[in-house]
């Protein structure tokens, strides 16, 4: 089966395995501390790690996005940046 | 009750996973993939990394188009929602009115949107549209393909009449799931009307105005066959969605990168947009 219609390139390539292994990290965590550690953070709602993970990756977008608009196209920054964010999330949302 | 916990349960959601996989999340890999290359056709790509992103963010054309689909969908969002509850509770609880009424609510639903957008593009021509030629008789001066007003206009008017049913039928489906016994407790304390409303209906009204909520943004977000019918995004751009200038951009242009890279945001601008609705809404209604 050919995916060459997909167009794939090796940092798309990477950035979906990166993703997929954050999915499989999720389910593992969640296979040994089952329950999702639901908590209310400083949004003042109740979150589960699952949201926590949305949140970072969806803010993590925005970020690269709005680095990109407003500072220029380095983005590496950018990604410590949300790295940066993302444990800010699961620390304390 | 505690609740019992069975891993297996999650091989049930697999059919459910698999076409999610074929029909979202594989063509989504794909938009991303095209996203950050430039392509002339014959399957032969080229890459150009955040190029396409960075034309999208300091495009004065995509920012206008989605200042429109924002006001859009707030104009659509205030004038649905309440007149929809308005509608439902309105509507009779029993005997023939109840079926009468769900008809005649379901009709516009049942009309295809291509349709809709035809119906409403000769009903407002002032030449031969009973709308359009009601009101040159009566000395007003419309015309939604010459005027950017009228063109809001028609289409803010065309989606109520179209989709308000939505949300009467939602808020219908929890008005009647209302115990009665609510109600005498109201009439025993002597609760006025808005009261009635505001501690029984409205609260009991709440999941299913949640739906109508997030149903009607995302659709009002994604318009684009009735305007693009109506009044092919004119006079000028005053009428320009984000999805009408996404079609113009990927099949009208054949600029599939840039069409990828608008996709791409516009996706992220509506996950934002629904995920803080819904996080609003039931994080009150756990408060309560």
């Amino acid at each position: 089966m050919s995916f060459s219609w997909m167009a794939w390139t090796l940092p798309t390539a990477l950035f979906f395995l990166t993703i997929l292994a954050l999915l499989i990290g999720m389910s593992i965590w969640e296979y040994f501390a089952p329950g999702g550690s639901p908590r209310v953070g400083i949004l003042r709602f109740e979150t589960t790690r699952g949201d926590r993970l949305f949140i970072s990756l969806l803010g993590s977008a925005f970020i690269h996005l709005a680095w990109l608009g407003l500072i220029g196209p380095n983005l590496w920054w950018a990604l410590a940046l949300a790295v940066v964010y993302a444990i800010g999330v699961f620390r304390f949302v | 009750m505690e609740k019992t916990w069975n891993n297996k349960a999650w091989f049930l959601v697999l059919p459910v996973l698999l076409l999610v996989a074929f029909s979202a999340a594989i063509p989504l890999m794909t938009v991303v993939n095209y996203s950050v290359q430039d392509t002339f056709g014959n399957n032969a790509f080229f890459w150009a990394g955040t190029d396409w992103f960075d034309d999208i963010l300091h495009s004065a054309r995509f920012w206008e188009a989605l200042q429109r689909n924002l006001l859009f969908s707030f104009i659509i969002l205030a004038l649905e929602i309440p007149l929809g509850i308005f509608i439902a509770l309105n509507m009779p609880k029993k005997g023939i009115g109840v079926p009468v009424c769900l008809v005649l609510m379901a009709l516009p639903l049942l009309i295809p949107w291509n349709v809709v957008g035809t119906i409403w593009q000769v009903f407002g021509r002032v030449d031969i549209g009973l709308l359009g030629h009601t009101l040159a008789a009566l000395g007003i001066d419309y015309n939604y393909v010459r005027d950017p007003l009228d063109a809001w206009i028609t289409v803010v008017v065309m989606d109520v009449w179209h989709w308000t049913s939505l949300v009467v039928l939602l808020c219908y489906a929890g008005l009647v799931s209302i115990p009665d016994a609510y109600y005498q407790a109201a009439k025993i304390d002597g609760a006025s009307r808005w009261s009635v409303f505001r501690y029984i209906q409205l609260p009991k009204m709440k999941r299913v105005l949640l739906i109508a909520v997030l149903l009607r943004f995302m659709d009002s977000f994604m318009i684009y066959t009735e305007p693009f019918v109506v009044t092919g995004g004119g006079p000028g751009n005053s009428t320009t969605f984000l999805s009408i200038d996404l079609v113009k951009t990927a099949v009208g242009q054949f600029d599939l990168g840039p069409a990828a890279a608008m996709s791409i945001v516009y996706f992220l601008i509506i996950l934002l947009l629904s995920w803080i609705f819904y996080t609003v809404m039931t994080s009150s209604d756990a408060d309560n």
